[in-house]
């Protein structure tokens, strides 16, 4: 067996096993080609819905369509996931990583996996969008490379467990796990029983499409798909919840306000997140109204209630921070002084509040069994997704980018003017994406449609004008987004190959006031419990999340008396 | 820090300040409001959909919306017959690549057993601008009871992607007063 290699990492004196450091790099480059593609076809999804616009013919749409769910919602999101388990498992717990052949031959998998269902798609017989609902069929290889893709991801998340295993059996750390870890472990554990529903739903389907299995039924297929399809999902929320706690450790050196707490809330997650099937549900025939009440809302929103609680002690523990720093006039002033400038930060305090504000709220209130009826398949549901994957996921893992390529790929970040914009840019864009896409999809305006004002079709139908001005300005904010996402990726690449090396050590850490001392009571893991600002920020949320869940309630209300 | 292990050993014996605990409760009982308020509108509420479903199969629905049309049609739309049931009549509506089929003319007022089911793959029943949406699987049989409480045409939308001619795929409903 190769001996391991370590490099000590000038900045935090961490032993980094290269080969672990190597295989980083393989995934977040290819998470990052991927999301390039990704969001391009994105881009001419949204410039096709934009009536004046309309630029691609409607096979080119619904192909774009199909390529860019599954390029950015899996392959980007996947492989920066695995990067992620990767850092937070070898490099967090000082230990080498666990199989790096193993490790390789995951991500080799994930690859073919990757391009072989792009290949299927772009053949143009696989046109079925990402969730690929039966009878309708895609070719054999658009299942096959989905289930390389899955195997590949199980084998990274078993390198993932047995990296932890070795950490611990070889006492590279004091005590338990990082929070961070912790969070990680927690997304690992969810991807396990997500990567296997795929593989019960999707091996099937495979048979299904080589004509050995004579039938696929559409219910079942999509509750077991969903199980894959929303778990993945709750794996981006606790990979990057765990990212939020990294980066205000990293800038501010903020501990948990208590670790008990925020270990719970991750806990939450892995007893409750996994009953979301049932969001894809609530307008199913065949289905009990007691199995959608208590399914849709993960067992009485246990796990909202880990979200919730995140929500308060992520910024709280920064609030902390900044108090004990010498920030603590006011309400505010650990918040104005906060470095934003820094796009690690700006990136994941957008991701933070816009994954609350329009993630959140809108997937809790769609969710509900009766007020789906006045949302399903419009395009309320991608405004609510694009809240929670792109504004909250990939704004988080955009932000720790910018602190993985000094410690983990030793080269400085190039153009770091732009790099203080791009955040902005691509959250502007975001929040306008989600917020459109919601407001056309309140109006009743379908998704995956390509032509909203039905010129072709039998009988005459327009939405009302407004929708159509909805779209329009999502295009705008595509726009918008895509230059953000363009920026992140110019300035990804560029520092990767030809940035500056970084051989010495760096500050993380935010600038500080005058730290006072005796400001703060000593409480916890954290030191302080004076958070003021935290609790005014929550209260405007709670606020916020009740006046808009009853709102639709009221709207509900006006529709036809059904039962 | 949160990215190194937690300072104190035994962090699980260190108690939650009274301000962590206070949120954990409201958003708990937040929780709980809303697990209810589903089953309140189930017991008081006008809007709930209905979970009546039987297996079918595309012959055996689409034999029942003949039957539909052979009895109560009262003119043509657009080459599509529009059928007037009465009241309370149980109503065959399909979906199939591309068009929602028949065309129905309802009262305003009265309640209708409509049964929905596809011929071939799964289709959205997107009502609008009402903005009513239901999924419609091929096998399936869902009825639903409906009351329409305005006059007025009405629009089904496709909303479930089912190929390239997706974006045609139209019906259409008519509420007049009695």
């Amino acid at each position: 067996m190769n001996k391991t290699v370590f490099r000590t990492c000038p900045t935090t004196g961490l032993k980094i096993d290269l080969s672990a450091q190597a295989l980083i790099k393989a995934n977040a480059v290819a998470a990052v080609v991927f999301l390039a593609i990704g969001g391009l076809f994105g881009l001419s999804v949204a410039l096709t819905r934009w009536p004046a616009v309309h630029l691609l013919p409607a096979d080119w749409f619904y192909l774009a369509l199909t390529a860019h769910g599954l390029d950015v919602l899996l392959l980007w999101i996947i492989f920066f996931e695995i990067a992620v388990l990767y850092f937070a498992s070898a490099i967090l717990l000082n230990s080498r990583i666990a199989a790096p052949r193993w490790a390789w031959a995951a991500f080799v998998l994930m690859l073919v996996g990757g391009l072989v269902t792009n290949l299927a798609v772009l053949q143009g017989q696989s046109t079925v969008m990402f969730t690929s609902y039966p009878p309708m069929m895609a070719a054999q290889h658009f299942y096959l490379g989905l289930i390389l893709f899955a195997v590949g991801a199980l084998i990274g998340c078993g390198v993932f467990f047995g990296t932890l295993v070795i950490a611990r059996d070889e006492k590279t750390y004091q005590g338990s796990i990082p929070l961070v870890t912790f969070g990680a472990l927690t997304a690992a554990i969810i991807a396990v029983f997500t990567l296997a529903s795929g593989a019960i739903i999707l091996i099937p389907t495979w048979l299904w499409s080589m004509g050995l299995v004579s039938n696929i039924d559409p219910l079942m297929y999509k509750l077991v798909w969903w199980a894959m399809g929303h778990s993945s999902q709750q794996i981006n929320v606790s990979a990057h919840v765990a990212i939020w706690y990294a980066i205000v450790a990293m800038l501010f050196g903020a501990k948990p306000l208590s670790e008990k707490v925020s270990r719970t809330a991750f806990l939450l997650y892995i007893l409750f997140l996994q009953l979301a099937a049932a969001h894809h549900l609530m307008v199913e025939p065949g289905l009990s109204s007691e199995w959608k009440v208590f399914n849709t809302s993960y067992a009485m929103y246990l796990a909202v209630l880990g979200s919730m609680i995140h929500g308060l002690s992520v910024p709280g523990a920064m609030e902390a921070a900044q108090r004990a720093r010498g920030f603590n006039n006011g309400v505010f002033q650990w918040l104005r002084k906060a470095p934003w400038g820094n796009p690690a930060f700006s990136g994941m305090f957008l991701s933070l509040v816009m994954f609350g504000f329009l993630g959140g709220i809108s997937g809790v209130v769609m969710g509900t069994e009766q007020i789906n009826i006045i949302m399903h398949n419009t395009l309320y549901v991608p405004g609510h997704f694009h809240g929670t994957v792109v504004a909250g996921t990939t704004l988080a893992f955009m932000a720790i980018t910018y602190l993985l390529i000094p410690l983990v790929f030793q080269r400085q970040v190039m153009f770091p003017e732009l790099a203080r914009w791009q955040p902005y840019v691509f959250g502007l864009g975001v929040a306008g994406i989600s917020l459109f896409m919601m407001g056309a999809g309140t109006l009743g305006v379908s998704r995956r449609h390509w032509d909203i004002t039905f010129t072709a079709a039998s009988f005459d139908y327009s939405y009302p004008p407004t929708a159509l001005l909805m779209m329009a300005l999502n295009g705008l904010s595509a726009i918008a987004a895509a230059l953000g996402g363009l920026i992140y990726i110019v300035i990804v690449v560029a520092s990767v190959f030809f940035g500056k090396a970084v051989r010495d050590k760096i500050t993380l850490a935010a600038p500080s006031g005058q730290p006072i001392s005796g400001a703060v009571a000593s409480y916890g893991s954290a030191g302080t419990m004076r958070i003021p600002g935290t609790l005014v920020l929550v209260g405007v949320f709670f606020i916020a999340f009740v006046l808009y869940y009853f709102v639709n309630w009221k709207y509900l209300s006006e529709i036809w008396p059904m039962r | 820090m949160a990215i190194t292990p937690p300072s104190a050993r035994l962090w699980w014996n260190e108690s939650v300040h009274r301000v962590e605990l206070i949120w954990i409760a409201v958003a708990f009982v937040w929780g709980l409001v809303m697990f209810f308020m589903m089953i309140y509108w189930h017991a008081t509420g006008a809007q709930n959909l209905a979970t009546e479903t039987y297996r079918t199969t595309p012959n055996a629905f689409y034999a029942k919306v003949e039957r539909n049309v052979a009895e109560w049609q009262v003119r043509e739309l657009n080459g599509v017959p529009v059928i007037k049931p009465p009241a309370g009549a149980d109503i065959y509506l399909l979906g199939r690549m591309w068009l929602w089929y028949p065309v129905l003319e309802l009262e305003r007022g009265q309640s209708y057993r409509v049964h929905l089911s596809s011929l071939d793959l799964q289709h959205g029943f997107s009502l609008q601008p009402i903005n009513i949406n239901v999924q419609v699987h091929p096998g399936y049989e869902h009825v639903l009871t409906v009351t329409p409480d305005k006059s007025g045409e009405y629009s089904i939308v496709c909303n479930e992607f089912c190929g390239l001619g997706h974006h045609m795929m139209l019906g259409k409903i008519f509420v007049v007063d009695r």
